[in-house]
């Protein structure tokens, strides 16, 4: 009984660290993907250092919006934003238009990439992920 | 002791005059720009200092600076402040107006002021803003959260002028979506991109009462009423997004320089193109836009609209415009303009550009020379990355001929004085 205890224990520690040594070059590599979807779409407003601009774009350091749900964050960029959000009392007001154009991956990957950088540290976003999102919102 | 204090004291100033002398050049340059880089002969002063988001001010003939925040300081949002004794530093800051916004214009019998859908106006007995009896101009006006400021200013005749900015980008199906077309005819031009002109005696207007005065003008912030030539110039904000939008047309660093940020000149009636066309800092022409079939060459019905007076690199906001009347400055300065650049960001990743004020010699109402930097400093040393300081928003002159200006970071506001 001991043994088998110990042998599931080691089991799962070996696991646990499999795919520990998976994900971490899985996220460096999604990071990598991110970076240029970033700097494509996303840098000119929210700025290469990630703290977007004053009254209009949103940062995306250490907000809720990037490290909470994931869900919610999928959503924003296949339907964009165009409300008034208040960060750290601070408001902003800049149009962000639907991201829905981009694929499943480039949106996993540059999400990936948000909550990996600027300071942020949170799980990887998946193209599973996004196309879950997708059918909840038929887009 | 008495004695000793005397031998002290005369000690101390004559060291400290000995410094003074010695340094005086150097001390005198930093401490009397009060952090600005200005022109030979200038001085500045902090007229006030942390009034928030200071966008557009106005001097009453008095001297009073009366000031416009868009965001509520300690539940006001127009401050009026009063520089007794004439120190270059206003002693005593006075708020009322419950209501945030950006648009302010003082007479000596009247203030205007603007929220972001509606115009104010209060009755100036005395020199005493009757602030209890706020008037109602102009209503109902077009706030969707995006160039949603309503600057104004009048033309001395009865009329003010009210900005109104498209909540657009460039009009498209979807707002700043890669690949929605532009809508053709645009449906915002009805009721917004343009300026519109009201009467200064009549209330509760809006745009049935109210004139579309001109048209095709994406946002415009700054605006000022000509006196010598009698008409009305603007500053237009040009578009986002060339080059995230059409990389095939546009490289990274020509996006960043297009399109120009454009000064008109506006008789009534005008069109200036919005959003069918821009101004191509390259190509040195009025071009179709991209969302309109453009391609960087093809001109389309460009040519027949009203064309620029003079244009500037892109993205750098211009936020303020004022014709200098006043005597006080070399005699260059006379009927030019200023224009506050309140800073780019849709440069990024290239280096952030603006945050300063620019100077444009006119002679008879056209610009007279080429554009210079007037006063500069405000960004401090994070200006590439846009982390800055402050950003010039508002000009107003002063009765004595001084150049205010207003950020609307921190909302520090510049006295700027000539002292030969």
């Amino acid at each position: 009984m001991k043994s088998i205890k110990k042998i599931v224990l080691s089991a799962v520690l070996l696991a646990t660290s499999i795919s520990k040594m998976y994900a971490q070059p899985a996220l460096a590599a999604a990071k990598v993907r991110g970076q240029i979807v970033f700097t494509t779409y996303c840098m000119p407003c929210h700025q290469a250092d990630g703290n977007g601009v004053q009254n209009l774009n949103p940062p995306l350091v250490k907000t809720t919006y990037v490290l909470g749900e994931k869900k919610q964050l999928i959503e924003i960029i296949l339907n964009g934003l165009n409300k008034e959000i208040v960060i750290n009392g601070e408001t902003y007001n800049g149009v962000m238009a639907s991201h829905d154009y981009l694929t499943n991956q480039e949106i996993a990957d540059v999400l990936t990439y948000v909550r990996n950088s600027f300071g942020n540290k949170a799980s990887m976003v998946t193209p599973q992920d996004v196309k879950l999102a997708r059918v909840a919102l038929k887009k | 002791m008495k004695k000793f204090s005397i031998i002290l004291l005369v000690l101390l100033v004559s060291i400290v005059s000995a410094f003074v002398g010695l340094d005086k050049g150097k001390l005198f340059k930093t401490t009397d720009t009060a952090g600005l880089q200005l022109p030979q002969g200038f001085s500045a002063s902090i007229f006030y200092d942390n009034l928030g988001r200071a966008r557009h001010l106005s001097v009453a003939p008095n001297g009073e600076v009366f000031v416009k925040l868009s965001r509520l300081k300690d539940g006001k949002g127009i401050y009026k402040l009063t520089d007794a004794n004439h120190d270059g530093v206003a002693e005593t800051a006075v708020g009322f107006g419950n209501y945030t916004g950006t648009g302010i214009i003082v007479t000596a019998n009247e203030l205007f002021a603007s929220s972001d859908q509606a115009v104010f106006k209060y009755a100036i007995n005395n020199n005493v803003v009757d602030t209890a009896n706020t008037v109602t101009l102009v209503k109902g006006l077009w706030n969707k959260r995006q160039h949603e400021s309503k600057s104004l200013t009048l033309d001395g005749k009865g009329n003010i002028y009210v900005t109104i900015g498209a909540p657009s980008n460039m009009c498209q199906v979807e707002d700043r979506k890669k690949g929605s077309p532009g809508q053709m005819p645009c449906p915002i031009l009805d009721s917004a991109g343009g300026v519109w002109q009201f009467k200064t005696d009549k209330l509760n207007q809006s745009y049935g009462e109210g004139i579309r005065y001109a048209t095709g003008l994406r946002n415009v912030v700054g605006l000022d009423w000509n006196t010598e030539v009698n008409d009305l110039f603007v500053m237009q904000h040009g578009r986002d997004m060339l080059f995230q939008f059409y990389p095939e047309m546009f490289t990274q660093k020509e996006g960043a320089e297009n399109p120009a940020e454009e000064m008109f000149r506006l008789p009534k009636g005008a069109d200036a193109g919005w959003p069918y066309c821009y101004f191509d800092n390259d190509k040195k022409q009025k071009l179709l836009n991209p969302e309109y079939g453009g391609d960087r060459a093809k001109v389309g019905d460009c040519a027949s609209k009203t064309q620029s007076v003079i244009q500037f690199p892109g993205h750098m906001a211009p936020n303020g415009l004022v014709f200098y009347t006043g005597n006080q400055f070399p005699k260059k300065y006379k009927n030019g303009a200023f224009i506050a650049f309140h800073g780019s960001w849709n440069r990024a990743p290239e280096p952030q550009e603006g945050y300063f004020v620019v100077f444009v010699p006119f002679r008879n109402g056209k610009p007279d020379g080429k554009w210079e930097i007037f006063a500069d400093g405000f960004a401090g040393p994070n200006k590439a990355t846009g982390r800055v300081d402050y950003r010039p928003c508002g000009l107003a002159q002063g009765p004595d001929g001084a150049l205010y200006v207003s950020d609307d970071s921190k909302g520090r506001i510049w006295k700027i004085t000539y002292n030969n």
